[in-house]
């Protein structure tokens, strides 16, 4: 249960990686009409209470939803209930964390240094991948650790998407929350230090990637 | 000379989640002719325990198992005399109203056709515990175990069921009776399932104790008895 609660929550860092970038980008570097929705819509999740976003996903990604329904009838793909559930959870409420700090790290690189890069020839995408990324790779890698430690703590949204299924869908967090229902206190507490202990090494590493900048 | 109390008392009553309607109900009732207040608190029979055990302050305790009302006793936090056993129920196997999954008896829970089955906590909560007992008692729990999705009270088994997202669940049957969203696939006789009794007791150290007794006393009347019924518990001598 503490591997799983691991990979799954590496795999959602992962998984938000591809959108996550292209989102801080445009929020760091474009402007247009609609944009402070945009901004909003992606914080969302930081501040509703998780239950409340684990309920909207629950519509969406149940059976009877309108992703989860169309994957259900067509592919017998289930995603509530499931670890895709928590997948989903996760990469959802880790996601503004991590937007955060990349679209910070994108903001502190000096745009003259694409502009020089776009004069002497290169592309928007070798512009962005040479220099802007490189630049900016602090920032994304602590935002990345803020998402992974974010989503290694994620209870809320899991329990109503996910449930806690033993051996299925049953994180940290949610074990640790069944121990001390069921009175199994001597396990709450060995089950939150093991929580600790990653929170502090992934919020430390994160801190640490955040702190130092390179000056440009 | 009789001193009249004129604040009128606070009744704290911890009962649990399979009793809200008809608990309501008695306590609406109660408090208009008597003038005390009743605060439910309604959940998972296992939580509640919990929550008296860490010093919640409750009045009254209506347990859906006597293990949990054992384990107060046995700590003290519960008045002994005051305690008796009120209701029984019976547990059924639901689907959602709009299923086409047909289970005519218990033994289709173990075959390929259901796939999930929602319980209350079998660790837990007396209506998983029950489930589980009965599962057992059929040499059904091998085959099912790692098919029940476990939820933290009876209700969320009954919401789970009724989302469509788990095609089966076991809840009792006073609460299908309450929801329109599912239907008796199956009901599983009092006489071949588990023994299901629910104690109440005062809570030691009641604030209220003489408001808590008044409406323990309101419990066992025939009034609430014939709420009770209504909603499909069976009332124990």
């Amino acid at each position: 249960m503490v591997w799983f609660t691991v990979w799954v929550s590496i795999l959602s860092t992962l998984l938000i990686l591809p959108f996550g970038l292209a989102v801080s980008w445009l929020l760091a570097r474009r402007q247009w009409p609609g944009k402070s929705i945009v901004e909003t819509l992606v914080s969302m999740p930081l501040f509703m209470p998780p239950v409340a976003t684990g309920l909207i996903l629950l519509k969406l990604l149940g059976r009877r939803g309108t992703v989860g329904g169309f994957l259900h009838d067509h592919f017998d793909l289930d995603i509530a209930f499931t670890w895709r559930g928590v997948l989903a959870a996760l990469c959802v409420m880790s996601f503004p964390l991590f937007v955060r700090s990349a679209r910070m790290a994108f903001e502190e690189i000096n745009p003259r240094l694409e502009q020089i890069a776009r004069t002497l020839g290169a592309g928007n995408f070798r512009v962005f991948c040479t220099i802007t990324l490189p630049l900016a790779s602090r920032g994304i890698v602590g935002g990345m650790l803020l998402a992974f430690a974010r989503a290694l703590g994620e209870f809320g949204a899991t329990i109503i998407v996910a449930g806690n299924i033993p051996g299925q869908t049953s994180t940290l967090s949610l074990a640790i929350f069944q121990s001390v229902q069921i009175g199994r206190d001597a396990r709450a507490f060995r089950l939150l230090g093991i929580s600790v202990l990653l929170a502090f090494a992934a919020v430390w590493g994160s801190e640490w990637f955040l702190r130092k900048k390179t000056r440009t | 000379m009789m001193a009249l109390s004129l604040r009128a008392a606070e009744v704290s009553v911890f009962a649990a989640v399979s009793l809200t309607e008809s608990l309501k109900e008695i306590a609406a009732t109660y408090e208009k002719s008597s003038g005390d207040k009743i605060v439910l608190n309604l959940g998972a029979s296992s939580l509640l325990a919990r929550q008296i055990e860490e010093g919640a302050p409750a009045d009254v305790f209506i347990s859906a198992d006597e293990a949990k009302m054992d384990a107060l006793e046995k700590k003290g936090l519960i008045a002994i005399e005051t305690r008796k056993s009120l209701l029984s129920n019976s547990l059924v196997i639901v689907v959602a109203a709009d299923s086409a999954l047909k289970i005519n008896s218990p033994e289709a829970l173990a075959t390929a056709r259901v796939k999930r089955i929602a319980l209350a906590d079998p660790k837990a909560v007396p209506a998983g515990i029950y489930a589980q007992e009965f599962l057992k008692k059929r040499k059904l729990w091998a085959s099912v175990e790692g098919k029940v999705v476990p939820t933290a009270d009876v209700r969320a088994a009954l919401a789970a069921v009724e989302s469509g997202n788990i095609e089966a669940g076991i809840v009792y049957k006073t609460d299908a009776a309450i929801s329109q969203k599912v239907k008796v696939a199956c009901e599983i006789p009092a006489s071949e399932g588990p023994r299901i009794s629910y104690p109440v007791a005062e809570v030691t150290n009641s604030r209220n104790a003489e408001a808590a007794r008044k409406f323990m006393g309101c419990l066992s009347s025939t009034n609430a008895a014939q709420v009770f019924e209504k909603y499909g518990f069976v009332v124990l001598k």
